[in-house]
């Protein structure tokens, strides 16, 4: 089963062989690791997927949240999220094909950021499903390049990773302390204004 | 140099206080630690000048914006918050990246231990810290000087002794430039420390140290290392400094949580056939007094793991001393048949738990543990309870019901009458566990013991009648071959007037054998027994049960090693005949300095009972233990 974690981190050298060296050591499995700053510059927040079950999930998160340099670790096993992932791709994109690849791009809300002779960039986010399945749209008109981020995610509603809470510390923490959900999920939510917005490609 | 306070703390007193108050039938335990009933949890001499910043305990001033260290170098900062942070003795060994602040412990502040190879300034920094509860403090060069620690650093790590290493480092302009004697030691020490630093900036150096010893001390303690490069170390301070600690992601588990302390108890309570399983976390929290009172309160028959030696009184009926692997037959028989299996400190290790899918298996399990990812790691917890567990002891005390279980009590001591630790004292030569026993009744087990690693330690643990807190000083989790004897001179270091035997065997012995010149360079008046076999004693068991006995290159051929003694300055004694084995273990004792006994002994001894890998543990091969007949004088301990 995948599971998403969060873990912010001290914003040192050291904290990503840290964290990636205990899920070698302990023999975790990690599906993607995306590192970036946080709004505070002596934090990093990583988004960690993991395969794993409940048992092996609880001890990742005991172990991430054992080091010393980890602040805070969040999995979102009962929590609303949004997750996302960044990808550019480049096709081979003859004159003939490319306004197909195009319409599909629009039709996944991605965007053509390059335009070549021979080639089209796009840029397309969403959830790591989505993405997977336009690799397998335009897989046929030949894929030249291909880069994803990985997966971040974030909870829905007003709780947020940094807050002071002893959240995913600790086994004895009573389950009613435990972050209210705050709202339903929705089924598949709708791309905001924002989202749909296009820029032009370059 | 300001510490006045007794070199081993309260918990000294509070095992002092045992030892004399036998007489009182209904409580022999001591009162508990005196500092262990504030909030604060260190274990610390300085405990008297502690502080709290951002939340966390602060050992030496108070902290904050400062400007005392003006002027100063980063060398001589260290030196002075050593001192502060109530560090009295260190070891180590120079080099040209650390002589900047070796050139600081030229005034002699510090009792300085020169060692003759990093590894031994590593584990004597361990023995001391296991024998004393204070941090072990271990300065070293860089590069190999550094690398040498990492298996003193991984062997601490793994039973969570609280040591700090400086290590030196190259200029930090140069370093990625594969400098003269440069190594990556956070890299290298970063899986096997609790928490690593490479200092870049001298005025980062006083809250780092704060850091340190709150690391490396507080929760389930640590090793960590303070990478020092020459530049820190010479640079000096011009103005105020903040040394406040800063660890926004450091928690530290104090009690536990009420309501799971009263599940707990609750679930005891209700209990017919309860087993205190004790683990190292009950020294080190020197919870040993509790411990104690729950087992008399409840009469609840209590087993120790190999580190959690001493915190019992294994002259109690209620004893079931070590279990696991090399456990006794009762404790394990005890383990396989509870009801309920209260573990205080102690981690499911796979050598106590045998195979995990039959371990315990009609027990509802009670887990009290500091470290939150020790629970359910490895066995399924029904009651977690996640706290220090000197205090989650002490609040669980009260809820505990005096309880008889005499139909379980008596099974147990059926048990104990019919399985004790036994061997047949048939061969011409001793056997290991005569010559154990020996130095059991010559001590009275009133000894601080370190071991090697294998067969002897093993015999150690079941042939010596641990009664004290902090007198069995072993390497456990990483089960280091070498470890004795410079544990063993750490802990002399740090208990001064006390006995020390380092029990080891002839192929442990000689790892670290260099070490002989440090003990008789400071006269420490330490004992070495070796239990000499003339094999890596418990490598040739394995070999002849699993692998036919193709004895691949484990036979040693050993120097004489009581001449090998002599020639460093110390009294060697050859033990090699039967009849006078009292006697050479009474010469060894009695000698004032430092004493090494070359004890010959029965090479074709096997360790017994065993749990072979894959079993359970009710499933061990019992070997002689089965055959030895109820009442016989082989019988050890006081069988109920």
């Amino acid at each position: 089963m995948r599971h998403i974690l969060t873990a912010t981190v001290m914003n040192e050298p050291g904290v990503l062989a840290h964290v990636a060296n205990m899920f070698s050591a302990r023999g975790f499995n990690i599906d993607s690791l995306v590192v970036g700053r946080t709004e505070d510059p002596n934090f990093s927040r990583m988004t960690i997927v993991v395969s794993a079950d409940e048992r092996t999930l609880d001890q990742v998160r005991k172990q991430l949240a054992k080091i010393v340099t980890v602040v805070k670790v969040r999995d979102y096993k009962e929590t609303p999220y949004v997750s996302r992932d960044l990808m550019l791709i480049k096709l081979s994109a003859a004159a003939s094909s490319r306004s197909e690849i195009i319409e599909l791009a629009a039709l996944f809300r991605g965007r053509v950021v390059d335009v070549g002779m021979s080639s089209l960039m796009v840029e397309l986010s969403g959830e790591e499903e989505k993405l997977d399945a336009f690799v397998e749209l335009v897989r046929p008109y030949g894929i030249r390049e291909l880069a994803r981020t990985g997966v971040i995610a974030m909870s829905r509603g007003g709780a947020t990773n940094a807050g002071t809470d002893e959240e995913g510390r600790t086994d004895q923490r009573p389950a009613t302390a435990r972050p209210a959900v705050r709202q339903p999920v929705p089924a598949k939510r709708q791309p905001s204004q924002q989202e749909l917005e296009a820029t032009p490609p370059g | 140099m300001s510490t006045s306070t007794s070199p081993i703390g309260a918990g000294a007193n509070a095992s002092a206080a045992k030892t004399t108050s036998k007489s009182n039938a209904t409580n022999a335990i001591g009162a508990p630690p005196a500092h262990r009933t504030g909030s604060i949890v260190v274990e610390n001499a300085a405990k008297a000048t502690e502080s709290i910043a951002n939340g966390l305990p602060v050992l030496g001033r108070p902290t904050g914006k400062t400007d005392r260290f003006n002027g100063m170098t980063g060398a001589q900062i260290l030196l002075q918050m050593l001192l502060e942070h109530g560090v009295t003795d260190a070891f180590g060994y120079p080099g040209g990246a650390i002589l900047p602040t070796f050139d600081q412990l030229y005034e002699k502040q510090l009792n300085f231990i020169l060692v003759r190879h990093e590894q031994g300034a590593g584990h004597m920094a361990d023995g001391y810290a296991r024998a004393t509860g204070k941090p072990g403090i271990v300065i070293v060069t860089s590069g190999p000087g550094a690398t040498n620690t990492v298996t003193p650093l991984a062997t601490a790590y793994m039973d969570s002794i609280p040591m700090i290493v400086f290590s030196g480092q190259v200029r930090s302009y140069l370093i990625g430039n594969d400098a003269f004697q440069e190594a990556d030691v956070t890299g290298i020490t970063r899986p096997v420390t609790k928490r690593n630093y490479l200092v870049k900036n001298v005025r980062d150096l006083p809250r780092i140290i704060n850091e340190a010893f709150i690391i490396a001390t507080t929760g389930r303690p640590g090793p960590v290392l303070v990478d020092l490069p020459v530049d820190v170390t010479t640079g000096k301070i011009e103005d105020a400094v903040d040394d406040t600690p800063y660890l926004p992601g450091y928690k530290i588990y104090k009690a536990g949580h009420s309501k799971m302390v009263k599940a707990a108890a609750d679930l005891i309570n209700a209990s017919e056939r309860p087993v205190l399983y004790v683990g190292g976390g009950v020294i080190l929290s020197q919870a040993w007094p509790h411990v104690r009172e729950i087992a008399r309160k409840g009469n609840i028959p209590t087993t120790t793991t190999l580190l959690g030696l001493g915190a019992f009184d294994e002259n109690s009926p209620l004893s079931l001393h070590m279990l696991g692997m090399h456990g006794s037959a009762y404790a394990n028989y005890a383990v396989q048949e509870s009801d309920c299996l209260i573990a205080v400190g102690a981690r499911f290790d796979d050598r106590v738990t045998g195979n995990l899918k039959l371990f315990a298996p009609k027990a509802k399990i009670v887990h009290v543990d500091i470290d939150p990812s020790s629970i359910s790691k490895n066995v399924k917890v029904d009651v977690p309870v996640v706290g220090d567990a000197c205090l989650c002891l002490e609040e669980m005390l009260g809820y505990i019901e005096p309880r008889p279980r005499s139909s379980w009590l008596s099974q147990v001591a059926r048990w104990k009458v019919s399985f004790p630790f036994a061997y047949k004292d048939d061969t011409e030569l001793s056997k290991p566990q005569a010559i154990i026993e020996a130095i059991n009744k010559v001590t009275g087990g009133k000894a601080v013991f370190t071991t090697g690693v294998g067969q002897h330690q093993m015999w150690a643990a079941q042939f010596v009648r641990w009664s004290v807190p902090r007198s069995m000083i072993t390497s456990g989790g990483l089960g280091t071959m070498g470890f004795g004897l410079p544990a063993a001179i750490g802990a002399q270091v740090g208990r001064p007037n006390e006995l020390v035997i380092d029990i080891d065997g002839d192929a442990s012995y000689i790892m670290t054998a260099m070490e002989l010149a440090t003990m008789s360079q400071y006269n420490l008046p330490v004992k070495v027994a070796i239990l000499n076999n003339r094999f890596q004693g418990m490598v040739r068991q394995w070999q002849q049960l699993f692998y036919k006995g193709r004895f691949s290159h484990s036979e040693m051929v050993n120097p004489d090693f009581a001449a090998m003694a002599e020639s460093f300055g110390i009294r060697g004694l050859r033990c090699h005949r039967k009849q006078d084995l009292i006697q050479c273990v009474e010469e060894m004792v009695n000698h004032p300095g430092p004493c090494v006994v070359d004890f010959l002994c029965e090479t074709d001894e096997n360790v017994y009972p065993m749990v072979a890998s894959g079993k359970g543990l009710h499933e061990m091969e019992l070997g002689i233990v089965g055959c030895a007949a109820p009442n016989s004088d082989r019988e050890m301990g006081t069988l109920a």
